[in-house]
């Protein structure tokens, strides 16, 4: 039988884009295409495996190995620290880890800064850097309103075009970090199905060349 | 037959008598440990979280994370090196898990005035571990040295090169190349970079790419020894394992020359990792070096057994009406036969087995056969 490459997908648009450059690198599944509810699809011929997964969740399925390689945003690389090879920046999906605030903001250094995030790990990073006691909340969605109802002074989140901030009335204070979808491999699969992964590397990386 | 011993057990085994071999003696230690050791060597262990307690007479203890740092505390400088196994249970948090797990570690240190032989035959032997676990295996094989003599003819700045380091482990060139580009490194020495960063082959394909990539940048007594040591496996049997690969960087606060560390197909992670870590004897106040490695035998359990598909061959069954004398004659006729036989008197749950078989007064009876 021959070994199959198990590929993670991000559910979503972006998975979508990514699928049609997997595609194009000599790895097609038509039966993706179909409309339904399933989660994994196989081409025995080719001998690739996709599934769909939560965009958060893909780095895990790499790191442990039930999947080969996949496509995850670097907030998730960045917050979790996967042990994994990221081999490529695709460019898509791209925005950018802000700090954001109320306009009329003020950074009052004599207190502990109050950061809600879902991005904890980032969070706690960027501040140690720069030397300024926080005090990070966690949450799981609908960081915005965080500092509107005074529950912190600033949060810390992924901004794509900036209208969610602006019609909560908030402002970007600070790029931490520039965001956009990595290639990522197990470092196992790396030894073992090198050509197969090197094949989709070179040509993922000669389609982006090409539309730019 | 069904495989009686699980992987772990049975690599433990055959990893301990190929170091016997090799005249490396076990060094069995206690499970605790001054806490004061590893608070002051912290980065040196994989997770920081240690389980500590407070000993009778007040001073605060540990169960062991790691093993290593107890070797290197227990040592001397010696005249000659020191060759030594373990075979312990260690205490830790490990990635993902929210909680601390026992693991059983096997690993081989030698320390004292080691020499290139002495690098050479630690090869040899990560390698010849990896093949007591399975027959696919790759080692990949770094030398700390060559990357530190590289970022200093470059001129990498000082607060850029931990960043670059987690680049190269991550092979992660597009990164790489922006920050190189913003410490305003010259584009031909990127392109260097980024070829570091991608190389992953053969001895035969990588050493002379070597050669002409690094020469100049890197001094020639640090390539001729890797090129001496990678040689000097030729014909050893494990040389088909090597992999030259610079993704491999350990700690470089207590790391230096090569490092290495081992994956087997079907194990996500490295299941081996060692170098030469000079640079944690200096800390610890020892004059000598020392190299090592370990083997991380909890991973191994994920490895697919040979045979794994019956719990035992034969189910034995019977009842009063039996001779205890006639149960035992059975079943050692069968084990002696080498069948594995589970006597009960009835078919235990959820048990896979080969074949059924019941003893009825002195004839056995063929129930079931699900080979």
């Amino acid at each position: 039988m021959k070994t199959m490459l198990n590929i993670a997908l991000p559910k979503g648009r972006l998975g979508e884009k990514v699928y049609a450059m997997f595609e194009k690198a000599g790895f097609p599944c038509p039966s993706i295409k179909e409309n339904n509810r399933k989660l994994i699809f196989e081409n025995e011929e080719c001998g690739v495996r996709y599934f769909w997964v939560k965009p958060s969740d893909v780095a895990i399925y790499v790191e442990r190995g039930a999947a080969d390689i996949g496509v995850a945003g670097k907030d998730i690389l960045l917050e979790y620290e996967p042990d994994i090879y990221e081999l490529l920046d695709l460019g898509l999906g791209k925005c950018r880890m802000a700090v954001a605030a109320k306009a009329d903001f003020r950074d009052d250094t004599r207190k502990t800064l109050r950061v809600a995030t879902k991005f904890t790990n980032i969070a706690s990073a960027y501040y140690r850097s720069k030397g300024r006691d926080i005090d990070i909340i966690h949450l799981n969605g609908s960081i915005e309103i965080a500092p509107i109802l005074g529950l912190s002074d600033v949060i810390v989140d992924i901004v794509e075009t900036g209208t969610t901030l602006k019609e909560n009335n908030l402002l970007v204070y600070d790029t931490i970090v520039p965001i956009s979808a990595r290639l990522i491999a197990n470092k196992t699969s790396y030894k073992f199905k090198g050509s197969e992964i090197d094949q989709i590397l070179r040509s993922m990386a000669a389609q982006m060349e090409e539309s730019k | 037959m069904q495989n009686a011993v699980g992987s772990a057990e049975r690599v433990a085994l055959a990893l301990r008598s190929l170091y016997n071999q090799y005249g490396y003696s076990q060094y069995k230690m206690s499970k605790f440990e001054e806490y004061d050791l590893y608070a002051r060597n912290k980065d040196f262990l994989i997770s920081d979280s240690v389980i500590t307690f407070t000993d009778t007479n007040g001073k605060l203890m540990a169960l062991k994370p790691d093993v290593t740092l107890s070797i290197v505390k227990n040592s001397k400088d010696q005249s000659s090196v020191q060759k030594l196994y373990y075979n312990e249970n260690v205490y830790r948090v490990t990635k993902g898990s929210h909680g601390f797990r026992e693991i059983m570690q096997v690993g081989l240190e030698a320390l004292g005035p080691i020499d290139d032989y002495c690098i050479t035959e630690v090869l040899l032997l990560a390698a010849q571990s990896l093949q007591a676990i399975s027959g696919e295996t790759v080692l990949d094989v770094s030398h700390l040295g060559i990357l530190k003599e590289l970022t200093d003819s470059i001129g990498i700045p000082n607060d850029s090169r931990e960043k670059l380091v987690k680049f190269i482990s991550e092979k992660n060139s597009h990164e790489l190349t922006a920050l190189c580009q913003e410490a305003g490194i010259r584009e031909d020495q990127i392109e260097l970079l980024r070829w570091l960063v991608s190389t992953s082959g053969t001895p035969d394909t990588v050493l002379p790419q070597m050669e002409s990539m690094l020469s100049g940048l890197v001094s020639q007594q640090t390539l001729t020894q890797f090129h001496n040591v990678i040689r000097a496996l030729d014909g050893s049997g494990v040389e088909k394992l090597l992999r030259i690969d610079f993704s491999v960087v350990d700690d470089i606060h207590y790391y230096n020359g090569i490092v290495f560390k081992g994956f087997v197909n079907g194990l996500p992670g490295s299941v081996l990792s060692g170098g030469q870590y000079d640079k944690l004897m200096r800390k610890m106040k020892r004059a000598s070096g020392a190299i090592g490695f370990a083997v991380y035998m909890d991973m191994l359990d994920r490895l697919e057994q040979p045979d794994d598909r019956y719990d035992v061959d034969t189910v034995l069954l019977y009842d009063e009406t039996v001779s205890l004398s006639a149960i035992r004659q059975q079943a050692q006729c069968l084990t002696a036969q080498g069948i594995s036989v589970l006597a009960q008197r009835t078919i235990p749950g959820n048990i896979r087995y080969r074949q059924l078989l019941k003893i009825n007064g002195n004839e056995v009876q063929f129930l079931e056969n699900n080979a």
